[in-house]
């Protein structure tokens, strides 16, 4: 093994300075842009489903903002609904009220979420283990309950009422086709992905995966945990509450299941199929997903859940990085050009 | 308990005026009725290379997480240079300079050797608050955290993932992140640790390299390497200090060899 | 003031039936730290094993008992040496995903054998109704409850304090390392506490369907209330378990008596604060 003095880790020739090895290693790769062209082809190929894009962009939003605090952080959230959930009522009572101009309604929205995530992030980065996992889930199920009791603010059980979304730039309406919507969730999903993937290439995202590397290192080279954890808690919870928000204007409702648990457990599952910290396995899971229970959704609900548990045994005992972790190692020779 | 031969030393250093690097007084530390650390004085001059030895269980680890601020002390005080930082956090020392190195390696798994230094130098630049500017863009830490592997001739594996280096190389590896932090003490936790014989040249030459401005302290077992690099050693046991001095002293004291039972010399 | 000791008595009743249903839950995870969400579906497997033999085979309530209790046990035991042996050094999340899996198929299994709708159960006469006790009236069931579960409870505490096996499940959870230089057999006294702590969480099955009824919804509603008994009681401690399920049934009955409106807010907001307080639990390690 220590022959190996041409070529390192990455395949690269060591005549590279490190700091080419590094811009090598964040270098936009083929692949990438061959994925992302593909998410064009729904408008070509699937026409009709195009409301169900949406939902999976959604989804795989979602599911992005949980990587960075799982994936990257190390931090299991059992609650990660609860600033999904705050994006989408935002979004949807704004449009109740009156104002129903989606880009702005997705910042306002957006910066509600975020408010509360940095609040709780000064409860989250206090704690670890069962503790932590404990306290996002009851934070999550307090939310789910007041929501429910505040009926008169969220139309409880009933869901919200009354939102209606005005066209995009005054000329781009929310139709039942889904164009409209689909080319919004793409677009909202592109550049969050992108700001995410900038965030994992700086030093934060290197210090991030010192944290979940070995946490108990970081103070001992100068590093504080406690303030990289509430930053980039605060930035998922920004990020969810974009994507609850984009549910909620594309769909033009907000039922209580936005802050339930079974929300949250689905997209542990959906990171977790995919395959935690590579920033691309939420998307990968959550196409997977979705597209699946879309399939089987004819199935009753129980079945559906047998087979995800079965999965789900079956991902952790034999595939513990997911299906891109899974990938990765199978194809290790093609890395450096393609991915 | 402290010996002659440390009072004169913290007399000596304080009659030159020389403050030392790290010193501490009557630091005291016990976990209900056991008590692992008793009345320690010790006070580093700059630049010393120290050896802190003592049979297992004598409190030495003890004593470097109370000086790091890992552990609270229940009285006494650590002071770096003049000032009291008994009650700082680990991270706050680390940034006035007081650093260790982990008896067994504490790294991390997936980093790359490169990006485990540059993780440290970033944390001292303050470069880990910048999330939207590119890591390779920050040419000066990519740098530094270069040439901090290469001095530790760890160049050639710098793009290796930290989990499949040789064990010698992670025990460099240890050593490299805490100099990344600039440090003015260094505290080594049995650097040579599991080191097998073929491995341990590269170590010996880094802890010789180590900077002459640089206070450090040692944990070692090893006899071969205390008598090496220490100018002076302070033996513990049971939580106290049982006696300081020079090698050559503490080699001919009678107690010393007792409490190793039948010698201070290792084969 | 009689309505007052009502739902005091419920409360600590329910109490007691958490307890049994968390005790198991708390000691492996103090002593391996190895997270198991599937717990309650040994409860689960517990409740219909008695279920069966009640409604099929006629067996009368007590004697469904203790095979409920062998039910969990052996599940337990089936599943740690197939699956769970091998991930006690895993992370958390790795954990949690197997076990919440375990969940899912459980559930979708119960459902798919038993149907979907509440499970009837035949308590005896004798346990119907109620009784007077130094004249406070109150239900026959419920006391029964309690005293199976301070009768388990003492049987626990007698047996953690004076035989050698409870000598050795307290060393592993005071300090597996070195209860292993010691020489005891940690992965076998962990195998041994798991299987006892399925055992229990199955009679707990058993007991719980008269009160709080059993569908196959039960591995996951209940997992919430145990998962706040252990971690509000602290891992590894019986008296911890004892004092966290007690004050959560109490807490519980009496938000649902007294502040309808608020549902299961209060539980929720006690344990976020308990465990804000005190991470490990009120008796946990610290």
């Amino acid at each position: 093994m220590s022959t190996l003095g041409t070529l390192d880790a990455r395949g690269t020739p060591a005549a590279a300075t490190p700091q080419q090895v590094l811009a090598d290693g964040i270098r936009w790769k083929r692949l990438e842009i061959i994925f992302w062209l593909c998410l064009l082809l729904p408008f070509v190929l699937t026409p009709s489903y195009l409301s169900l894009a949406s939902q999976i962009a959604i989804t795989a939003l979602f599911a992005v903002s949980l990587d960075l605090i799982l994936g990257y952080a190390g931090i299991v959230s059992l609650g990660h609904a609860a600033y999904f959930g705050l994006g989408a009522y935002a979004a949807g009572l704004l449009a109740k009220w009156g104002w129903g101009e989606p880009l702005t309604g997705l910042v306002i929205a957006a910066a509600v979420a975020g408010v509360f995530g940095y609040a709780t992030s000064f409860i989250i980065s206090r704690f670890r283990h069962l503790a932590l996992i404990m306290i996002t889930l009851g934070l999550g199920l307090l939310l789910h309950e007041a929501a429910n009791s505040a009926s008169g603010l969220t139309g409880g059980a009933d869901g919200l009422q009354g939102v209606k979304m005005w066209p995009i730039f005054g000329a781009f309406k929310f139709d039942l086709f889904g164009t409209t919507a689909y080319v919004y969730s793409l677009v909202v999903l592109f550049l969050t992905v992108l700001v995410a993937r900038r965030i994992i290439h700086s030093p934060f995202g290197l210090s991030l995966r010192g944290i979940r590397e070995n946490a108990i290192r970081m103070p001992a080279i100068g590093a504080s945990n406690d303030a990289h954890i509430r930053k980039i808690y605060t930035i998922a919870a920004v990020m969810a509450g974009v994507a609850g928000a984009l549910l909620a204007q594309t769909t033009e409702t907000v039922s209580l299941e936005v802050l339930s648990f079974q929300r949250s457990a689905d997209v542990l599952v959906i990171l977790i199929l995919g395959g935690a910290g590579r920033l691309y396995g939420g998307i990968i899971g959550a196409i997977i997903y979705m597209v699946a229970r879309d399939q089987f959704s004819g199935i009753n609900p129980q079945y559906w859940y047998f087979w995800i548990g079965l999965l789900l045994v079956a991902v952790v005992m034999f595939l513990p990085n997911g299906i891109l972790g899974g990938l990765a190692r199978l194809t290790r020779s093609w890395r450096g050009k393609w991915w | 308990m402290v010996s002659d031969a440390a009072a004169s030393n913290v007399a000596a250093g304080k009659a030159q005026g020389a403050i030392a690097a790290l010193s501490t007084r009557a630091l005291a530390k016990n976990f209900g009725s056991l008590v692992v650390a008793s009345d320690i004085e010790i006070a580093l001059p700059q630049g010393a290379r120290y050896a802190l030895i003592g049979p297992n269980g004598a409190g030495k680890t003890t004593l470097i997480n109370l000086l790091t601020g890992m552990l609270r002390p229940d009285g006494g005080q650590v002071l770096l240079g003049d000032e009291d930082i008994t009650t700082l956090d680990p991270q706050a020392r680390v940034r006035k300079g007081l650093v260790r190195t982990f008896q067994i390696n504490t790294l991390f798994p997936q980093l790359t050797a490169l990006e485990a230094v540059l993780l440290a130098v970033s944390e001292r630049k303050r470069y880990s608050g910048h999330w939207l500017r590119k890591l390779p863009a920050h040419g000066d830490a990519i740098d530094e955290a270069y040439a901090i592997l290469d001095s530790l001739r760890l160049g050639p594996v710098c793009h290796r993932l930290t989990r499949e280096l040789a064990y010698g190389q992670q025990r460099l590896l240890e050593i490299a992140l805490a100099l990344a932090t600039k440090p003015r003490v260094l505290l080594l936790d049995e650097p040579a640790a599991g080191v097998p014989r073929t491995e341990s040249a590269e170590l010996f030459t880094a802890i010789s390299g180590l900077s002459q401005e640089l206070t450090v302290l040692f944990i070692e077992h090893d006899m071969n390497i205390v008598f090496r690099f220490a100018t002076r050693i302070i033996v513990m046991v049971g939580g106290r200090i049982l006696t300081e001095g020079t090698p050559q002293q503490i080699a001919n004291d009678a107690r010393v060899r007792e409490v190793y039972l039948g010698g201070a010399h290792r084969g | 003031m009689s309505s007052l000791f009502g739902v005091l008595f419920d409360g600590f009743a329910y109490g007691m039936l958490l307890f049994l249903l968390s005790v198991g839950l708390s000691v492996t995870l103090g002593m391996m730290n190895f997270v198991n969400l599937a717990h309650c579906s040994f409860a689960m497997i517990g409740g219909y094993a008695a279920v069966t033999l009640m409604n099929e085979w006629g067996w009368p309530f007590l004697v469904t008992l203790p095979i409920a209790f062998l039910a969990g046990g052996v599940a337990s035991i089936v599943l740690e040496r197939v699956l769970y042996r091998h991930l006690y050094r895993a992370t958390d999340l790795d954990q949690c995903l197997l076990t919440i899996g375990i969940v899912f198929v459980s559930v979708a299994a119960a459902a798919y054998l038993f149907g979907t709708t509440q499970q009837p159960v035949n308590t005896p006469q004798w346990l119907r109704g109620s009784v007077t006790v130094l004249g406070v009236t109150v239900g026959a069931y419920r006391l029964f409850l309690i005293v199976v579960a301070l009768v388990v409870s003492a049987i626990l505490v007698a047996a953690l304090e004076y035989t050698r096996f409870g000598a050795q499940v307290r060393a592993a959870v005071d300090n597996q390392r070195m209860a292993r230089g010691l020489g005891i057999d940690v992965d076998r006294v962990f195998a041994t506490t798991f299987a006892l702590g399925g055992g229990l969480a199955g009679l707990g099955g058993a007991l719980a369907i008269e009160i709080i009824g059993l569908d196959p919804a039960f591995a996951f509603t209940y997992l919430i209330y145990v998962l706040i008994v252990v971690s509000v009681g602290g891992l590894g401690s019986i008296g911890g378990s004892f004092a966290a399920a007690a004050v959560i049934g109490i807490s519980d009955m009496a938000g649902k008596y007294y502040f309808p409106e608020l549902g299961a807010f209060l539980i929720y907001l006690v344990m976020v604060g308990i465990l804000m307080w005190r991470p490990a639990g009120l008796f946990g390690k610290r």
